[in-house]
C-alpha cells in the first residue's frame, strides 16, 4: 500500500500535551482490559494505538470518550485534570470519536443522524454546514439521504463529518480502514493529514502495521492491557512493530504447493433477489472451487457476502437446483442439513448466535452440526458419544475451556472460534466455507486457524474463504476473486493480481459505490 | 454507590432453582400484607388459605385434581416456549378440546359404547380439537408471519363465544330448565375415580404420563434438541438446517393437544357436561406454571401443585374469609412477577461498585 | 341522516379506548420496548377510575386516578423488564395477568354500583343542529381529548427533537447510548406514558362509555390495541384509522340487527376478534414493510455496558 512518508510539517512535541493519560486501569470480570496505561498526544499529532485483538485498545478509547469509567488513573486535557463522565462531556471538551461499529441510525437521514449528535444550540442551518464540511475535507455527502441506502464507506463519512461539525481538538478513529477499499484508505489518510495540519490531534487505533507506518507520527503499543512500547513508526519496520505488539515475530503459516483436483463446488449463474430492504441482490455469480485449493473472495462488507454465504450454506434455498453443485450433485433447492450430509461444512462469521448457541454447552454445540450420524440413534441422542466428540475437538485444537460442559459463551473469542473450526473440520467435509475465519481472534489462534485451513487444503478439501481482511486472503489463498455490489469478478491466481487491481474491483463501478479518483 | 448487573460467564444453576423458591416466598409475604390490609389476622388467614385446603384426604385429592390440567397444559406449552413459540391461547384450546370430546360423548354416550372405548375416543377427539385451534395461529405465523401471541389470544375469546352459543342454543339440554348447559354425560363417558370418595380421577395418570413423555422428548430426542436450539438462537438453528416452520408447528400443536386433553379431563371429570365456563382460567395459569417450573417437567409438576394450592386457597378464602375469589388471580400474577424479577440472578451478578474514584 | 351522525358518534366512541391504548403503546414500542400488559393496565385504569369516581362523585378525578394507577403498574413492568433485564414478552404477560386479577379483586364490591359518568356533549342549540351539530359537537369530551392526543403524539414524533431521540433509541439503543443519550430513562418515560394512556383508555370505558364496572370489561381491547399498533405499521394516523375501523366492527351487532340479519349474538360478538386476526395476518405478510417501519430493537433486551 502507500509507503510515502506523511506530509505536513514535522511535529514537535508541545510542552503541554493535548491529552495525557496516567495509570489508566479498567477491569472486567475475568480480564484486566487496561493495566496502568500511560499515553501522551500532542496537538497536530497522529498517534497510533497499536495492538492485536483483545489488547485493550477499544476499552482505552471508551475511557477517553467517557463511555466507560476507569477503575483508576487520571486524564489531563490540555494540562488540566478532567473527569470524562459521559460522551457529551467528552464532546464538550473537544473530543470526537468515529466508532469501529458505527453508531448510526439506519432509517433516519444523514441530517437527522448528525443532528442527534449535536447540542441543540448548534443545530441551525445544518444541511448547508454538512455540505460545507464534507466539501472541505473531501468527504462527499448528501444530507437528505437515508443511511440505509448508503455503502459502508459512505456511512463512515457520516460518522466523520458528524465529529468534524463539532470542531474537535482530538479525533479518535477506531479501526477505520477495515471497511474501506485500498483507494479509499488513501483518501482517508489525506483527510486525516489535513486535519492534523490544522492542529487537530488524532488517535488512530489499528492493528495494521503498514498503515500505521505510512500515516502516524508516534505509536503506543498495547499488549494484554499494558503498554509494551512507544516509538516513531516511520522509523520502524513491520517486523519490529510486530515484535512489540505480540512479543515475538509475526508467524506465517507453512505453505506447500497446491495440487488442485476436480471442482468440488460449482456455482453457476447464481441470482438471488433479496427481500431485505437493507440487503444486496446477487447477480449472475459464477465460480468454482476445486478439491485441494483455497479460493478467496475479497470485498468490503455489505456487497453481497451475507447473501452469497446464505445461498451457499443452504440457509437460503434457491429456485434452481443447478445454481449450486456440490461434488457433482446439484443442491440449489436443498437446505443446510441436506448439504451437510453431502459433505459441506461452514464456519459463519458470527460465533455467538450463529455458529454456536451461547447458552448451550460445547457438547450440545457439537451436536448442532453433527446431528446426522453416530451421535443420534433412532432419533435419540447418545449423550456420551456427543461429549466424547466435543472432548476430541477440544484436545485436537487446543481449545482453552473447562470441558465439554462449558457454556459456549464462557469461552474467549479465539477459543470459541477454534472450537467451531475444529468441529467443522472434524466432520471430514469435502467442501469447507469459512467467513471471516479470524475476525476478532488473537494472533496465536489466528495462525492456528489459518494453518488448519491450509492443512485441510493439502488433504484435498476444497476451501472457500470469504473475508474483508485482504492480508489474510493474500496469505492463504491460491486464487482470489472480488465481490462488489452483488457481482463477482473472475478468480485469478494470487500471483497474477495486485493490491491496486483488487482495490479497484472492490470499489466497483456502480454510482452508489466509492468513486475512484484516478 | 453504583449498583450494576454483570453478565455471568455461565448461567447459574443454583439461581435457576432458587429463583422459583424465592418467588414463592415473596408471594407468600405479599399474601401476608394483603391479609393485613383487609383487617384479617395474617396467621389465621394464612392457615385458612394455604393449610386448611389440604389438611384432609379429600383436600389432597382436590389438590391433585386441580394440578392435573395445570401440569398437562404447562408441559405442552413449555415445549413451545423452549422453541420461542408463544402459545397464549391454551384457554381457548382447552375449550375446543372440551367441545370436541364433549361432542363425542354426547353423540356416542347413548350408543352403548363401553367406557374403555369411549373415553380414549373422547381424549383423541379432544386432543385433535385443541390441535385444530392451535393450528390456526401456527398457520398464520408460518405463512403470514403473524404474531402468535395475539392470534392465539384472540381465538380464546372466539372459543368462549362459540361454547356459549352452543350451550345456549343447539346443544342445550332440553330437560335442563333452560339453563345454558348440555346434557349430562352418560356414565360411560365419565372418567373413573382414582381414590374413592374423592373427585380425583384417571385424568391425573394421563397428565403424569404426558409429563414423562414430554421430558423424554425434550431432553433425549433430537427433535426436542432442535426445538431448543430454535428458541435459543434462531440463526444457529437455520445454520444447522433446523426447520423453523417445523418448530413452530410442533410447538403450537404440542400446546394445543395438551390443552385439548385437559379440556376433556374437565368435561369428563369434575364437570360432567358442557357449561359456558369449562375452566377457571387453567389455560392462563398454566403459562405461569410453565415459567415458574422453569419449563422443566419436575419444576412444572411442583409448580402446578403450588398453583393448585392457590386455587383451593382462593375458594377457601371466599368461603371462610369473605375475600373475593379473584384473590387467586392476584396471587398468580404476583408469583410470576417475582419469578421474572428473581430470574435476573440466573444470568447476571449484581455488583456494587465502590464510590471512590482515583481521580 | 341523523342516524348517520349517530353511527359516527357511536363509532368514534367505540374506537376511543383503542385510540388511547394504542397511541400509548405506539410510543412505548417506538422506544424499542414491547409491553404486552395493555389489557391489565386498561382494567386497572378502569377500576381505579371507577372507585374514585364513585367515592368522590367526580368522574374527571376518577379519570386522572385511572391514568396514575395504570402508570404505577407500568412502573413494575419497567423495573422488571428494563432494569432487571427480564424477557419483555413474559413480563408483559405477567403484567396483564396481574392487572386482570388485581382489578377483579379490588372491584368486587363495585359490581353493581352506579355512578354519574362523563356524558357526551349536549350543548343546547348547537348539538341540535341537523346532522353537523351532532357530528361535530355531539361527542363525548374524551373523544376530543383522544384526537388531541393523536395530534400531540404525531407532532412529538416527527416535529420535535425529543421525538427524534425517541425514535433513535428504538432503532439502535447502543448507538444512542454511545452518543450519550440516557436510554433507560427515555424508555422508562415511554413506558409510563404508555401506561397512563392505557389507564385513560380503560377509564373511558368505566366512567364515560358505559359507565359501570364489570369484571374484565375491556373484553380483550388491550390485546386488540397491540394488534392495532402492528396494523398501523407504527404510524399514528394509521392507528386512528384502525381504531375507528374496529369501533365500527364492534358496533356490527347493532348494524346487523338494523339490516335484518338474524345471527346469534355470540357469533356476531366474535367479529372484532376475527377481524383482528385477519388484519394482523394481512399486514404481517409484508415483511419488508414491517422491517422498514418496526423499531429495530423492539422487544430485545437492552444491556447497557
Amino acid at each position: 500500500m502507500a509507503d510515502s512518508f506523511p506530509a505536513g510539517s514535522a511535529v514537535t512535541a508541545a510542552p503541554v500535551p493535548r491529552l495525557a493519560l496516567r495509570g489508566i486501569t479498567k477491569r472486567y470480570p475475568g480480564v484486566l482490559a487496561n493495566d496502568h496505561v500511560d499515553l501522551d498526544v500532542s496537538p497536530g499529532e497522529i498517534h497510533a494505538v497499536l495492538g492485536e485483538n483483545g489488547a485493550g485498545k477499544s476499552t482505552l478509547m471508551k475511557v477517553i470518550y467517557g463511555v466507560v469509567r476507569p477503575d483508576a488513573g487520571t486524564i489531563r486535557w490540555e494540562g488540566a485534570p478532567v473527569r470524562v463522565r459521559s460522551p457529551a462531556r467528552a464532546r464538550r471538551l473537544g473530543i470526537g470519536m468515529v466508532f469501529q461499529h458505527f453508531s448510526l441510525f439506519e432509517t433516519l437521514t444523514v441530517e437527522d443522524n448528525i443532528r442527534l449528535a449535536l447540542d441543540t444550540s448548534s443545530a441551525s442551518g445544518l444541511p448547508q454546514r454538512i455540505r460545507d464540511v464534507s466539501a472541505r475535507y473531501g468527504l462527499t455527502l448528501d444530507p437528505a439521504r437515508h443511511v440505509h441506502t448508503m455503502s459502508v464507506g459512505e456511512r463512515q463519512r457520516v460518522e466523520i463529518v458528524r465529529c468534524l461539525l463539532q470542531n474537535p481538538r482530538l479525533l479518535i478513529m477506531d479501526e477505520p480502514t477495515s471497511v474501506l477499499t485500498p483507494q479509499a484508505v488513501l483518501r482517508l489518510f489525506d483527510t486525516l493529514r489535513t486535519l492534523a495540519g490544522e492542529g487537530c490531534s488524532i488517535l488512530y487505533i489499528s492493528h495494521k502495521l503498514d498503515e500505521i507506518r505510512a500515516l502516524c507520527h508516534r505509536a503506543t503499543v498495547l499488549r494484554a492491557g499494558r503498554v509494551t512500547g512507544e516509538c516513531d513508526p516511520r522509523l520502524e519496520t513491520s517486523a519490529s512493530l510486530a515484535r512489540m505488539m505480540i512479543g515475538g515475530n509475526l508467524p506465517h503459516p507453512v505453505h506447500r504447493t497446491a495440487h488442485a483436483g476436480a471442482p468440488a463446488l460449482i456455482v453457476e449463474s447464481l441470482d438471488v433477489r433479496t427481500d431485505d430492504p437493507f440487503g444486496t441482490t446477487l447477480r449472475s455469480i459464477s465460480f468454482e472451487v476445486r478439491a485441494g485449493e483455497i479460493v478467496g473472495i475479497a470485498g468490503v462488507s455489505g456487497n453481497g457476502q451475507k447473501e452469497l454465504l446464505a445461498a451457499l450454506s443452504g440457509e437460503r434455498t434457491l429456485a434452481r437446483d443447478s445454481a449450486v453443485t456440490l461434488c457433482g450433485t446439484p443442491v440449489g433447492t436443498r437446505d443446510a442439513f441436506a448439504r451437510r450430509r453431502l459433505g459441506l461444512a461452514f464456519i459463519p462469521e458470527d460465533r455467538l448466535g450463529h455458529g454456536a448457541v451461547p447458552e448451550m454447552s460445547l457438547a450440545d454445540n457439537a451436536l448442532l452440526t453433527a446431528r446426522g450420524g453416530a451421535l443420534v440413534s433412532h432419533g435419540f441422542i447418545r449423550a456420551s458419544a456427543v461429549r466424547a466428540c466435543a472432548s476430541r475437538t477440544i484436545t485436537a485444537f487446543g481449545v482453552k475451556a473447562s470441558g465439554p460442559d462449558a457454556a459456549a459463551r464462557s469461552l474467549s473469542g479465539g477459543n470459541l472460534q477454534k472450537y467451531i473450526v475444529g468441529r467443522e473440520i472434524g466432520q471430514h467435509p469435502k467442501v469447507l466455507i469459512a467467513a471471516q475465519p479470524t475476525w476478532g481472534v488473537d494472533v496465536g489462534a489466528s495462525t492456528q486457524i489459518r494453518q488448519a485451513l491450509i492443512d485441510l487444503r493439502d488433504r484435498g478439501v476444497a476451501v472457500l474463504v470469504i473475508s474483508e481482511e485482504l492480508d489474510e486472503l493474500v496469505e492463504i489463498c491460491d486464487r482470489l476473486a472480488v465481490i462488489a455490489q452483488g457481482r463477482l469478478s473472475p478468480a485469478k491466481p494470487i500471483r497474477e493480481t495486485s493490491a491496486e487491481e483488487i482495490g479497484l474491483l472492490m470499489a466497483g463501478a456502480a454510482p452508489s459505490g466509492d468513486k475512484v479518483v484516478s | 454507590m453504583n449498583a450494576r448487573l454483570e453478565l455471568r460467564a455461565q448461567p447459574s444453576r443454583v439461581a435457576m432453582w432458587a429463583a422459583p423458591v424465592l418467588a414463592a416466598l415473596a408471594t407468600l409475604l405479599v399474601g401476608f400484607i394483603v391479609f393485613e390490609a383487609f383487617g384479617l389476622d395474617p396467621v389465621a388467614a394464612f392457615t385458612a388459605f394455604f393449610i386448611e385446603p389440604v389438611a384432609t384426604r379429600y383436600g389432597i385429592a382436590e389438590l391433585l385434581l386441580k394440578a392435573s390440567p395445570l401440569m398437562l397444559i404447562a408441559t405442552g406449552l413449555a415445549i413451545g416456549y423452549r422453541a420461542n413459540v408463544w402459545n397464549i391461547g391454551a384457554e381457548g384450546q382447552l375449550t375446543l378440546g372440551a367441545l370436541a370430546g364433549g361432542a363425542v360423548a354426547l353423540a356416542l354416550g347413548d350408543a352403548g359404547w363401553p367406557a374403555a372405548l369411549l373415553l380414549p375416543a373422547m381424549f383423541v377427539a379432544g386432543a385433535l380439537g385443541g390441535m385444530l385451534w392451535a393450528a390456526i395461529p401456527a398457520f398464520l405465523r408460518t405463512r403470514f408471519h403473524a404474531n402468535e401471541i395475539l392470534t392465539s389470544l384472540m381465538l380464546v375469546y372466539v372459543a368462549t363465544l362459540l361454547l356459549s352459543w352452543l350451550v345456549h342454543g343447539p346443544w342445550r339440554d332440553p330437560e335442563g330448565y333452560n339453563f345454558p348447559q348440555s346434557k349430562l354425560f352418560t356414565a360411560n363417558a365419565l372418567l373413573p375415580s382414582l381414590i374413592p370418595d374423592t373427585r380425583l380421577n384417571v385424568g391425573f395418570l394421563v397428565a403424569l404420563a404426558v409429563v414423562a413423555l414430554a421430558w423424554l422428548f425434550v431432553n433425549r430426542h433430537i427433535v426436542g434438541f432442535e426445538m431448543r436450539v430454535s428458541g435459543l438462537a434462531p440463526a444457529a438453528a437455520r445454520y444447522a438446517g433446523i426447520s423453523a416452520r417445523r418448530s413452530i408447528w410442533l410447538g403450537m400443536l404440542a400446546g394445543g393437544a395438551c390443552a385439548g386433553l385437559a379440556g376433556v379431563g374437565e368435561a369428563a371429570g369434575p364437570i360432567g357436561q358442557l357449561v359456558p365456563s369449562m375452566s377457571p382460567g387453567y389455560g392462563f395459569a398454566a403459562i405461569i406454571v410453565a415459567f415458574v417450573g422453569r419449563l422443566h417437567p419436575a419444576g412444572i409438576a411442583l409448580a402446578s401443585l403450588l398453583m393448585s394450592l392457590l386455587y383451593l386457597g382462593g375458594e377457601s378464602a371466599q368461603m371462610h374469609l369473605a375475600l373475593p375469589s379473584a384473590v387467586t388471580g392476584l396471587f398468580q400474577g404476583t408469583l410470576l412477577f417475582f419469578l421474572l424479577a428473581a430470574d435476573v440472578l440466573v444470568n447476571f451478578r449484581p455488583r456494587i461498585a465502590r464510590a471512590a474514584r482515583a481521580q | 341522516m341523523d342516524t348517520f351522525a349517530q353511527i359516527v358518534v357511536l363509532t368514534l366512541a367505540a374506537g376511543t379506548p383503542l385510540v388511547f391504548a394504542a397511541l400509548g403503546e405506539l410510543i412505548v414500542e417506538k422506544s424499542g420496548v414491547l409491553n404486552l400488559g395493555v389489557e391489565g393496565m386498561m382494567l386497572v385504569g378502569a377500576i381505579a377510575s371507577f372507585i374514585v369516581a364513585a367515592k368522590t362523585g367526580a368522574p374527571w378525578l376518577g379519570l386522572c386516578a385511572g391514568a396514575l394507577a395504570a402508570a404505577a403498574l407500568s412502573l413494575i413492568f419497567a423495573v422488571i423488564a428494563l432494569t432487571l433485564r427480564a424477557n419483555q414478552v413474559a413480563t408483559g404477560l405477567a403484567l396483564s395477568l396481574f392487572g386482570i386479577g388485581l382489578s377483579a379483586f379490588v372491584g368486587r364490591p363495585y359490581m353493581s354500583v352506579v355512578i354519574e359518568g362523563i356524558r357526551p356533549l349536549a350543548v343546547r342549540g348547537i348539538t341540535d343542529f341537523p346532522v353537523f351539530g351532532k357530528l361535530i359537537f355531539g361527542h363525548n369530551p374524551l373523544v376530543y381529548v383522544s384526537i388531541a392526543l393523536f395530534i400531540v403524539v404525531h407532532a412529538f414524533l416527527y416535529r420535535t427533537r425529543a421525538g427524534l431521540v425517541l425514535r433513535a433509541v428504538g432503532e439502535a439503543p447502543q448507538s444512542a447510548r454511545a452518543i450519550g443519550y440516557p436510554v433507560m430513562t427515555i424508555r422508562y418515560a415511554a413506558v409510563l406514558f404508555g401506561g397512563a394512556c392505557a389507564g385513560v383508555g380503560g377509564a373511558f370505558l368505566a366512567v364515560a362509555y358505559t359507565p359501570s364496572w364489570v369484571e374484565g370489561m375491556t373484553a380483550g381491547r388491550g390485546w386488540i390495541a397491540l394488534a392495532l399498533v402492528v396494523f398501523a405499521t407504527w404510524k399514528p394516523w394509521r392507528v386512528m384509522l384502525g381504531a375507528y375501523l374496529f369501533g365500527s366492527v364492534t358496533l356490527a351487532q347493532f348494524q346487523a340487527q338494523a339490516a335484518g340479519i338474524e345471527l346469534p349474538s355470540q357469533l356476531l360478538a366474535t367479529l372484532p376478534y376475527l377481524a383482528t386476526i385477519i388484519v394482523l395476518a394481512a399486514i404481517s405478510r409484508d415483511e419488508t414493510a414491517i422491517r422498514l417501519n418496526a423499531p429495530a430493537s423492539l422487544g430485545k433486551t437492552y444491556h447497557p455496558e
